[in-house]
């Protein structure tokens, strides 16, 4: 029989450690497969807009693109340029995948289903999702090249700014919910109704500016100028080879796979079926939850294929002079209305 | 504190760049996002065509018109046959016309694709040239069909054009035009109206009329400006008096009203596409004079005369009388002219391209100053500029 002590760090410290690993383990892998084949659906949806064919070379319809894409990344040579700060250049990749990742902690995939089960999960998330910024700079900086620079500094203008009219969104949601726990974001949508009691259609305006915001906030089209092609040749990850460069490649996909999930956590029932009956309730949550981000990805990549890019200027003026007046708007409107008929949660 | 004087950010913009359009060097000097000064650089895609010409014959020569404007070569050879056959004082029959006037508004349609849609993918609508191309590999077959290659075509040569049309091609470039109205649609459906689109082009490097005509421009930069200048209709030549068609201009001469122009454009050279196949003459499609166009394959097996013609104009060409001209065609991107200097031998004497596209890109200081990063690119995109012809 072992030692007391050996017992107690085993049940105190590394049976709780080997579990934890474990859950990480079960929501990243699953991640990272459906970030590589984000990048294929992307490519497949955007041809048949375009009327091609997209990848159908690599495995059967070209199934196995991304993992060509892959090794093919990983087996080029890393390339730091002679005048780029060798340590911030390689870290800012790092980061910025990193932070794309550590969101999904806080995602409820399910009912109970979820990492960490914490009372400011929605601050959190909104803290990491800002944090991605440094990503950028630092790449832009540490490149000590100049369409880079313009692209990092384009582009930390770009997520400051729409992070601020994001914020004012999620205080309306919070408003409504009287939490700032995801799961109970969710719960707050349940009802008679099925999917017209979600938020979506209650808070429609808002609705629509998030999901524009967060089209900003994962740079892309029409917003994408921190890498704008015709400009900036490719912004801020200009000089980015190899490894480096998939990291950035992947962290924006996961990026685009987390924003997807905060709209469904917030305005699309997030886990809930669409009506509360018979066969849909039988489909089990976490499937309900990847079909509704699957569906907000969709009209990214529609978004993509069908709008030119804003100017610099225009966006800040989208940003400054219509999102945000008019989600402070609804703010306050929501809070008087709430407060006027008595339906303030929690009290 | 002393004053700092702040050196403005120097950014090479190409020749390695996504938005060059080509080999376009431009050296700009930005005041954080604004332009402060633009300055193009040209001369990457210099292959000395002019002084080439000097030294071929006269048929020799046409090809290297087909590599001027690679977007629409067959309006080059034009205006080059159009200035050996005003030495020469023929006329060249009334079906080779048409036909010269057919395909050369198949080159301003295939012209136009290029360029409305490549401005598209500048300011970042990439679907509009996925679709285009579609339609571009159309009309290159026409053209494949008619002369046996999709681009580099020499099919207008001076005297008329080389071969006759194949049996069936007029009926199915006849099909086209009823088919291409639904694509100009569906271009701007995904341009004219959008918000965006609208937002980065219009008053974005507005020339006002007088600048244009100061500049030098021609074609849709001159008549977005309001200028209803074309040469089709000053100073006609082929068989466009008989045709039926209109100019269309723009009010405040943008990038808009450019792109505008260009899609009306389109729309007149299908009509006028139109007209030329139910008016197409029977006919020989050259002048038969055989100091000038080749005989007949069959002549050759039975006369001998035809033989010596045929060995004459392949090895030593034709001799044209001295003096010299300028002959103009209204190229899809403006006034594309050749001053031809003959000194009675079988080869130019001097041969100087006229090319629009470089008056356009010498006013790119003056457009793009007080501009964002961002507006260059889409002034560029509306000058329609393609190095082949600039650096020649």
């Amino acid at each position: 029989m072992a030692e007391p002590w050996v017992l107690e760090l085993w049940e105190g410290y590394a049976l709780p450690g080997v579990i934890i690993v474990a859950q990480i383990l079960a929501i990243t892998a699953p991640l990272l497969f459906f970030v590589a084949y984000l990048t294929y659906a992307e490519r497949k949806v955007i041809a048949a807009m375009h009327l091609r064919k997209g990848p159908n070379v690599v495995g059967p319809f070209g199934l196995l693109q991304p993992i060509a894409d892959a090794v093919k990344l990983l087996f080029k040579e890393t390339i730091v340029p002679a005048g780029a700060s060798p340590v911030i250049f390689l870290m800012a990749p790092m980061l910025t995948f990193i932070l794309a990742l550590i969101g999904w902690a806080v995602i409820p995939f399910g009912a109970g289903l979820v990492l960490a089960d914490i009372n400011v999960g929605i601050l959190y998330l909104f803290a990491i999702s800002s944090l991605g910024v440094y990503g950028v700079i630092m790449a832009g900086w540490a490149s000590n090249s100049k369409y880079p620079f313009l692209g990092a500094l384009r582009s930390a203008a770009q997520m400051v700014s729409y992070e601020v009219s994001m914020g004012f969104v999620i205080i309306t949601v919070l408003l409504c919910v009287g939490s700032l726990n995801l799961s109970d974001i969710v719960l707050a949508q349940q009802g008679d109704y099925g999917m017209f009691g979600w938020f979506w259609l209650p808070l429609l305006p808002m609705f629509i500016v998030f999901f524009i915001s967060t089209l900003a906030e994962t740079n892309r089209t029409p917003f994408d100028l921190p890498e704008g092609e015709s400009e900036l040749v490719a912004g801020f990850f200009l000089e980015y080879s190899s490894f480096p460069f998939a990291l950035f490649f992947l962290g924006e996909y996961a990026n685009m796979i987390l924003m997807s999930a905060m709209t469904t956590i917030l305005f699309l029932g997030g886990w809930l079926p669409i009506v509360d009956i018979a066969p849909f309730n039988w489909i089990p949550g976490p499937i309900w939850f990847a079909g509704k981000i699957a569906v907000v990805l969709f009209v990214f990549l529609w978004v993509r294929a069908t709008f030119p890019r804003y100017r610099y200027d225009q966006l800040m003026r989208l940003g400054w002079k219509v999102f945000l007046p008019l989600s402070l708007f609804w703010v306050v409107a929501t809070a008087g209305f709430l407060i006027a008929f008595d339906l303030v949660p929690n009290t | 504190m002393a004053e700092m004087e702040i050196k403005p950010l120097r950014l090479n913009f190409g020749p390695q760049h996504p938005a060059a359009h080509g080999v376009l060097r431009c050296v700009l000097d930005m005041d954080g996002e604004i332009i402060e000064r633009a300055d193009p650089h040209i001369g990457l895609l210099h292959r000395g065509t002019e002084k080439l010409i000097e030294y071929k014959t006269y048929l020799q020569a046409v090809p290297y018109f087909d590599r001027l404007d690679y977007v629409a070569p067959i309006n080059q050879e034009h205006a080059f046959a159009l200035a050996v056959e005003k030495l020469l004082g023929i006329e060249v029959p009334p079906r080779a016309q048409y036909i010269r006037v057919l395909f050369s508004e198949i080159g301003r349609i295939l012209n136009h694709i290029l360029n409305i849609t490549t401005f598209a993918i500048d300011v970042g609508a990439m679907t509009p040239i996925l679709w285009g191309f579609e339609e571009r590999e159309k009309l290159m077959e026409f053209y494949e069909r008619a002369s046996g290659a999709r681009l580099h075509t020499a099919y207008f040569r001076p005297g008329g054009v080389h071969q006759d049309l194949p049996a069936g091609l007029l009926d199915d470039i006849g099909r086209f035009c009823e088919t291409f109205p639904q694509h100009i649609e569906d271009f701007e459906g995904l341009l004219t109206n959008n918000r965006i689109f609208r937002q980065r082009t219009v008053d974005i490097g507005v020339v006002s009329r007088q600048d244009a005509m100061d500049w030098g421009f021609s074609g849709p930069m001159v008549r977005g400006s309001g200028v209803p200048w074309d040469l089709r209709k000053s100073q006609p030549y082929e068989c466009y008096e008989d045709l039926d068609f209109d100019i269309p201009v723009g009010k405040k001469g943008d990038c808009f009203d450019r792109y505008l122009c260009r899609v009306e454009e389109m729309r007149q050279s299908l009509g006028i596409m139109r007209q030329c196949i139910e008016k197409m003459p029977d006919g020989p499609v050259a002048v038969e004079n055989n100091k000038v166009t080749p005989p007949k394959r069959g002549a050759m097996k039975q006369s001998m005369e035809a033989l010596i013609h045929h060995f004459k104009l392949y090895t030593e060409g034709y001799h044209v009388p001295p003096g010299e001209t300028y002959s103009v065609v209204e190229a899809p991107k403006g006034e594309f002219g050749v001053f031809l200097v003959s000194d009675g031998s079988n080869r130019p004497y001097r041969c100087k391209i006229r090319a629009p596209g470089f008056a356009h890109l010498a006013a790119m200081n003056h457009l793009c100053k007080g501009h964002m990063l961002a507006d260059s690119v889409a002034i560029l995109g509306s000058m329609d500029v393609v190095f082949g012809e600039i650096d020649r």
